[in-house]
């Protein structure tokens, strides 16, 4: 006897009865913790990442970038640079084969190769494919290109100063008519009720302005790929990205080609976190490849990777609320500038999130909001795990604080006073209409007991510096420390949304190899780490009753699973595969029904399963062996599968069912402060998220950990420094872009709820970005605590804490 | 670019004095960063990796003898009552896999203001061992860096080892960077006691063009300490005393502005650590009455 497949349905209560089965148990379907395929290979090494690609003739790429953030390109000599023994190509916009020159995940404004003018550090200019890759770098040095600098634009104020040299001239996308200057890429308010009649009722006003710092994805695996140019004129590129179908629809245009003939794989991923939803080296390895002839590989280092892909937005904010003297909130005022930097990617949506999710998971029925992205000749952005709502929550999670403090009530209970539930009614006037539980999120990280206190110090022994701030690097033996505590909490959109087709697609075949039925799944999804792979084997076992799947790689020979991003895999492309599993499952009975329908009369009158390899009845009992059912027939379906629709945001008013589904989790964050020094040391970072259902739990933690740092490295190190006044980046390695390493993370207990939204497929929802909101206020909020100080801007840095 | 690799020091000496422009490399985790990032392109490297005997160290009467290959990992294990200030500085050292090729001949050759070891290095008290074709000689620390990674060494001349007084009382280490682990200093500050001279000395790291001792600091505590018949007493220096000290200390540096902090930031972070490490050695010389080569080491 074994208890398999659904769950119990939504809302029943705990120990309510669940479906019996007697026939045989699946193993490793959802719910459980199956191992990853790839972890092994991951942790020894072995993993092929798509950096160790290697091909017979093969050349290295390499692409020359611009030294300047601004300038116009007077001439550009490659002589020298392709007289180099061992260079087989040079090439310049000018060797650019179509009239389609630009691309762009909504707006095409990037240049492949820059054309005149370069817009940011680091920019594309010319391309070189070589036999060794010191011979394509040392050949790219000899290419002399004639920069005349021209003033640079960095911020609201430049930007959209009278006479701002313009980023774009002759704008005509879709965002140009509604924003107020041509360095704006796109503004979404959102107005509902009357702020400003509110705030006559509010006891307290409260207000603040806020810096959020550029962030870097920082994912381990530098871009890299390897084109091979095909014998149909077409090419193969083997590539690791987020999204393949949005590649290949910037791709193809650039290269003359059809769709159909260029052929992209999955490569190893090593991280993404919305750093690879761009493209970096695709174009021009394509370029590079259909010019000669020959495979060419390119693979940044990480000094080029951090010009190679966008960063997090950087933003100003500016945020009012007021309350009532019993605690509630009155209404909200914000402004929200994202820094989009030279070119679109994706800042409109960034926009549209951070302008619908300003108002945080509270319930405030008075909002005057406005959110806009500027174009400037600072590095681009675009997405970031978390994508917009990272920086709002910073800033409303300061603001919430302020509010308690200034109503003298806890900050924890005056959330939870103004939390929003189910059915709250958000300023866009989309109605949340699955579980919220905001309040008791916040109620479970407060209610664990905290760490205990100068945890240094240990009987008759020294300090024991690696529980203090600085760590090793022995600055402190208890002088100066400081304990704080800290609470946040954030709402994330979980899939693509303002009316966005958020579809994705799996092809799934069900038929029996040497005697054993196998089930093989076949989607486009971009495997980046997040354990995709494990999950859709794990469905493909609970719809299909098999115990082996075999996952094919992702390429475009199936259709499109959508980004990996958003959090929305598992719902889209998980959806999908479940989609695909049940009408395999419904083809595969009716061939049971067709053989052997008239030896039993359950074929025909009971609801049927697939499972442990049989076909048996919803009360357990088996009808046949899958084996005997298919013999050697094989079930092979590809669909496409779409969660509900979304709308877009009225332009004015911001109005709209934007959103598919929300995402919450909440931190308390408990911090020890050097103060004389500046030094943090997080020493916990309490979560509580509600995952809907966790279909692999050790890969929801896994998630929910992983987030919780990445908003930890905002909070105390992680910022790209740009200089105000050349736009240059004068951070680009590791050596002085700061991740946490392991001795900077805190011990993170979680606390996972699962409340299910009926919308979701088996209920889940997305997880992957809303750990990474939260994080970062709480270590804010506590290091705030411990100091007394307002502290404004994240990262916060030693000088910040110290007034020097 | 040539690759050399001597089989022995003489070897290396002569391949040294026939190339002067060849840059020696031993763990590589300054050297190939260079090259990676295309900072620098020697015309010749010079592997030092075959001669063994940079790796030994001797522990003598009033010295030890390091050889500038010997990893900081074996610091750490092997050197911690002898060289205390030495092997705290080492646990800051970057990662495991770079503490275990990198030594102090490669801080030294570098002679990068940020480098890990020099603080530790003018606080104990040191000689630099350098040799070439021509001989051999001895490099007071405090007189081996020159400008901002610039050094002492003829171009013939390759580092043989360091001569490092052992502890005669408590020393101390501390380095601000913006991370608990794997982290470049954003400024960095070393101290030492030496009881049987009546003595401190100090060493500043990344907040002036080289590392630097704070010597008006070293005169003003020497003197008070003296006056005060502290060294005798081990009675608890006054806090005005101190922050006397920290802020003759803060007032040596010579920082700048850059990308890991601001210049007002270092010289008020180095004041800290020399209030904080004067604490820790003194009260250390006082209870363990001092000068017994008992060391604190920071509980690391």
């Amino acid at each position: 006897m074994a208890t398999t497949g659904s769950p119990t349905g939504p809302g029943a209560p705990i120990g309510a009865p669940t479906r019996i089965s007697q026939g045989s148990q699946t193993k490793g379907g959802i719910g459980e913790s199956t191992l990853r395929p790839d972890g092994v290979l991951k942790v020894t090494g072995e993993f092929a990442y798509s950096s160790d690609m290697w091909h017979e003739d093969m050349l290295w790429g390499h692409t020359l970038r611009s030294t300047v953030a601004h300038a116009e390109i007077r001439s550009i000599d490659t002589a020298e640079a392709l007289a180099t023994p061992g260079v087989y190509a040079v090439l310049t916009y000018d060797d650019l084969p179509t009239a389609v020159k630009n691309y762009g995940l909504e707006i095409q404004d990037t240049p492949v190769l820059a054309h005149g003018r370069v817009r940011h550090h680091g920019e594309p200019v010319a391309l070189v494919a070589a036999d060794h890759p010191e011979t394509a770098r040392r050949a790219a040095a000899k290419i002399r290109i004639d920069y005349a600098e021209l003033p640079v634009v960095t911020d609201e104020a430049s930007a959209t100063a009278p006479g701002a040299p313009l980023i774009h001239e002759n704008r005509d996308d879709h965002h140009i008519g509604h924003v107020a200057h041509p360095n704006i890429v796109h503004r979404q308010p959102i107005v509902r009720g009357d702020a400003d009649a509110a705030a006559a009722r509010a006891d307290v006003i409260v207000s603040g302005d806020y810096v959020f710092g550029m962030q870097d994805q920082a994912f381990l695996g530098p871009e890299s790929g390897l084109a091979v140019p095909a014998e149909d004129g077409g090419v193969d590129l083997y590539v690791a990205t987020q999204w393949l179908h949005s590649d290949l629809r910037q791709i193809a245009p650039v290269l003359g080609l059809p769709e159909d003939k260029v052929r992209m794989t999955l490569s190893g991923v090593g991280g993404a976190f919305g750093g690879r939803e761009d493209l970096s080296m695709q174009i021009h390895a394509c370029l590079l490849a259909l010019r000669t002839g020959k495979p060419v590989k390119i693979v940044y280092n990480r000094f080029e990777s951090f010009f190679g892909h966008v960063h997090r937005h950087p933003a100003k904010l500016w945020y009012e609320h007021g309350a009532t003297r019993d605690g509630k909130i009155t209404h909200m005022k914000c402004r929200i500038v994202l820094d989009g930097g030279a070119y679109a990617s994706a800042s409109p949506a960034v926009v549209g999130n951070a302008s619908s999710l300003s108002v945080g998971p509270y319930v405030i029925e008075d909002v005057d909001i406005e959110a806009i992205a500027l174009y400037t000749n600072n590095p681009p952005c675009g997405a970031m795990r978390g994508f917009g709502a990272v920086q709002a929550c910073f800033a409303y999670e300061a603001q919430m604080d302020k509010l308690a403090a200034a109503l003298d009530m806890d900050p924890v209970e005056f959330r939870q006073l103004n939390a929003m539930e189910q059915g709250t009614l958000l300023p866009t006037g989309q109605r949340v209409d699955s579980p919220a539980p905001v309040a008791e999120l916040l109620r479970r990280v407060k209610a664990r007991p905290l760490p205990p206190e100068q945890q240094w110090l240990a009987a008759g022994e020294a300090a024991d510096v690696r529980a203090l701030p600085g760590g090793l690097s022995n600055t402190t033996h208890g002088e100066g420390v400081v304990r704080g505590v800290g609470y946040a909490v954030g709402i994330k959109n979980v899939g693509f949304s303002e009316g966005f087709d958020d579809y994705s697609t799996a092809r799934v075949r069900l038929e029996v190899i040497n005697g054993v039925p196998v089930a093989v799944v076949h989607t486009a999804m971009a495997e980046v780490g997040q354990g995709g792979v494990t999950v859709h084997a794990q469905i493909a076992r609970t719809e299909l009753g098999v115990t082996q799947v075999t996952i094919q790689p992702a390429d475009t020979q199936v259709g499109s699973a959508g980004s990996t991003s958003a959090s929305r895999q598992t719902y889209v492309t998980g959806g999908a595969v479940k989609h695909a599993c049940e009408n395999v499952r419904e083809k595969v009975l009716e061939i049971g029904r067709r053989k052997f329908g008239t030896y039993h009369p359950a074929w025909a009158t009971a609801e049927l399963l697939l499972e442990g390899g049989k076909v048996v009845t919803d009360g357990g009992e088996v009808l046949a062996d899958l084996v005997d059912v298919l013999e050697d027939e094989a079930v092979d379906l590809e669909l496409e599968w779409r969660h509900r629709p979304t709308q877009p945001f009225d332009l004015r008013t911001g109005q709209g069912n934007g959103h598919v589904q929300y995402s919450f989790a909440a931190h308390r964050a408990v911090v020890e402060v050097d103060t004389e020094l500046g030094l943090v040391k997080v020493i916990e970072l309490a979560v509580a998220q509600d995952v809907g259902k966790a279909l692999n739990p050790l890969s929801v933690l896994g998630q929910i950990q992983g987030g919780t740092i990445q908003g930890l490295g905002v909070a105390v190190m992680e910022e790209i420094i740009v200089d105000p006044k050349t736009a240059k980046v004068r951070n680009p390695s590791f050596t002085d872009y700061l991740i946490p390493t392991i001795l900077d993370t805190p011990t993170i207990p979680v606390d996972v709820l699962e409340l299910a939204d009926a919308h979701a497929p088996y209920g889940l929802r997305g997880i992957g970005e809303a750990p990474t909101l939260s994080s970062t206020p709480a270590v804010l909020a506590a290091i705030r605590n411990a100091t007394g100080l307002e502290l404004n801007r994240t990262p916060v840095r030693p000088e910040h804490l110290t007034g020097t | 670019m040539d690759f050399l690799r001597p089989a022995s020091w003489e070897e290396a000496l002569a391949a040294k004095a026939e190339h002067p422009t060849a840059v020696p490399i031993a763990g590589g985790t300054d050297v190939m960063v260079e090259i990676n990032f295309d900072h620098r392109r020697p015309e010749y490297l010079l592997d030092l990796n075959r001669i063994g005997e940079l790796r030994d160290w001797v522990v003598g009467e009033e010295n030890v003898e390091l050889g500038a290959s010997v990893p900081y990992t074996h610091i750490m294990e092997h050197l911690r009552a002898e060289l205390p200030g030495l092997a705290l500085a080492s646990h800051t050292v970057a990662s495991p896999q770079i503490r275990n090729r990198g030594g102090v001949g490669g801080n030294l050759g570098t002679a990068s203001p940020a480098g890990d070891a020099h603080p530790a290095l003018l606080a104990a008290g040191a000689e630099v061992e350098v040799e070439s074709v021509r001989g051999a000689r001895r490099i007071p620390i405090d007189a081996f860096y020159t400008g901002v990674k610039r050094n002492a060494l003829a171009p013939d001349e390759l580092i043989k080892s360091v001569h490092i007084k052992k502890a005669d009382g408590p020393q101390q280490y501390s380095k601000v960077g913006t991370r608990n682990a794997m982290v470049i200093a954003v400024c960095a500050f070393g101290l030492a006691l030496h009881p049987e001279t009546r003595t401190v000395r100090t060493g500043i790291g990344s907040a002036a063009p080289t590392p630097v001792r704070a010597r008006d600091a070293e005169t003003f505590l020497n003197a008070a300490l003296d006056e005060g018949g502290f060294w005798d007493s081990g009675k608890i220096i006054t806090p005005s005393v101190a922050k006397q000290f920290a802020d003759l200390v803060a007032g040596a540096c010579n920082p700048i502005d850059d990308v890991r902090g601001t210049a007002k930031y270092r010289r008020h972070a180095v004041g800290i650590m020399a209030r904080r490490q004067l604490g820790w050695t003194w009260e250390q010389y006082r209870t363990d009455g001092g000068g017994t080569g008992r060391t604190l080491e920071g509980a690391a």
